[in-house]
């Protein structure tokens, strides 16, 4: 009946309000995060949610910013969704899905401000730090804007960068990897995201199966005073604005969920 | 660029919400938006013209959409339909598709940070301004077929 008739048979179990793999509507999957593993990396975390799994490396390049901002560094997100995370996806030129959620995560970092790109900067005019942030989807089992989101704020918490001085005489950088230091993240945002199913019922954190039979999907992404960073509905079924304040509600709450594991997972890395 | 392709997904899936695809089946939809200037509101302007494009080829709809964007500026205040310059000195800039049946949100980009009460308020000025534009839409068919 499961491949006959997807649909029914979701909806057999929303009716009783619950999800086939035993959920409630509000209830995230398990959330599991593992940082600093990745030891060639300057900042690394493994994220799962579910089965979704998501991996951010960071490295750290040094160079010469924008003429226009001369004190600003460079984030520069990239999601990439290989053809091993999911049979939907082929190898060859990254498809729409990867390109929007690399967009998504830009606009994440840039709307929610939590990195300073000043923070980034080392000598004015001559040199900055870019960061490269590489999202790669191990596992593809729905919510990838989620896990991602979350695999980034927790490998930019793990980032140590080696200080660097740039030496007045020769005009050339000297770093120093002996020295580091970890980066100061302002704002902490988390994305959750909601499948819409028949223009009525909001389910929380869909995997792949619900996300292909949901008629819409929302993604509110919250930071710490409980301002809105990003609402991102990409068209679909359409809302009343009661049911995306009941949305919003939902992404405050968890994102204190997340805030509380990703502080208990810094804390447990003992510091060199 | 990888923003257009995000644009490129957020009005497909616009246009896949009201189009009724079921009356064409097997049938592909080809939507081609030229940007010939932009003088801020964007992807608001390109909502509309996708819509009017789709009712002027008389494909079925389910209901129409139009694009509105707010921009709120440092003291909180809204405004609708702003230029490139207000854009970019605004805190946050909220683009809503509103569609017309019954006033509903059928899509939300947000840029910067705001709060939900600033986002509620930015929504019911969005389906306000969204019955100019529905007037709008209507006068425009009317002039096009009363020739």
């Amino acid at each position: 009946f499961r491949t006959v008739e997807p649909l029914e048979y979701y909806r057999r179990f929303l009716k009783e309000n619950c999800r086939p793999d035993g959920r409630e509507l509000g209830e995230f999957r398990a959330t599991t995060v593992n940082i600093g593993s990745i030891t060639t990396a300057n900042g690394s975390a493994l994220v799962k949610l579910g089965n979704t799994t998501v991996i951010c490396g960071v490295k750290a390049e040094l160079a010469a910013p924008a003429a226009d901002s001369a004190n600003k560094g460079y984030i520069v997100p990239n999601v990439e969704l290989p053809s091993l995370c999911s049979t939907r996806f082929r190898s060859g030129p990254p498809g729409e899905e990867a390109q929007a959620a690399s967009q998504f995560i830009a606009d994440v970092i840039e709307n929610s401000q939590m990195i300073a790109k000043e923070d980034l900067c080392i000598a004015n005019g001559k040199l900055a730090w870019v960061l490269y942030c590489d999202i790669i989807c191990l596992d593809y089992d729905g919510n990838i804007l989620d896990a991602s989101a979350f695999a980034l704020l927790a490998a930019l918490k793990n980032v140590q960068l080696p200080s660097v001085t740039v030496n007045e005489e020769t005009g050339l950088s000297e770093v120093n990897l002996k020295q580091k230091n970890p980066l100061t993240i302002r704002k902490h945002p988390v994305a959750t995201s909601f499948a819409v199913f028949d223009d009525t019922l909001l389910i929380v954190d869909p995997t792949a199966e619900e996300e292909d039979l949901a008629t819409g999907t929302v993604t509110i992404v919250t930071d710490d005073e409980g301002r809105l960073c990003s609402v991102h509905k990409p068209g679909g079924s359409p809302l009343t604005g009661a049911k995306l304040q009941d949305c919003i509600t939902r992404a405050i709450t968890r994102h204190k969920e997340v805030k509380k594991l990703i502080d208990k997972v810094i804390k447990s890395i003992k510091p060199k | 660029g990888v923003v257009e392709r995000s644009r490129e997904q957020l009005l497909r899936q616009t246009c896949e919400a009201v189009v009724l695809g079921v009356l064409h089946p097997r049938t592909a939809i080809t939507l081609v938006l030229q940007v010939l200037s932009d003088a801020g509101s964007l992807l608001s302007c390109c909502l509309n013209a996708a819509c009017m494009g789709l009712l002027d080829a008389g494909l079925p709809l389910s209901s129409l959409f139009c694009g509105v964007t707010c921009a709120l500026d440092a003291n909180g205040a809204i405004v609708l339909d702003p230029t490139t310059r207000q854009e970019q000195e605004a805190r946050a800039v909220l683009t809503f598709a509103i569609d017309s049946a019954e006033r509903k949100v059928l899509t939300v980009t947000t840029k910067g940070n705001c709060s939900v009460e600033e986002m509620q308020q930015c929504l019911v000025a969005a389906q306000r301004a969204a019955d100019t534009i529905f007037q709008f839409y209507r006068d425009s068919v009317r002039r096009r077929y009363s020739k």
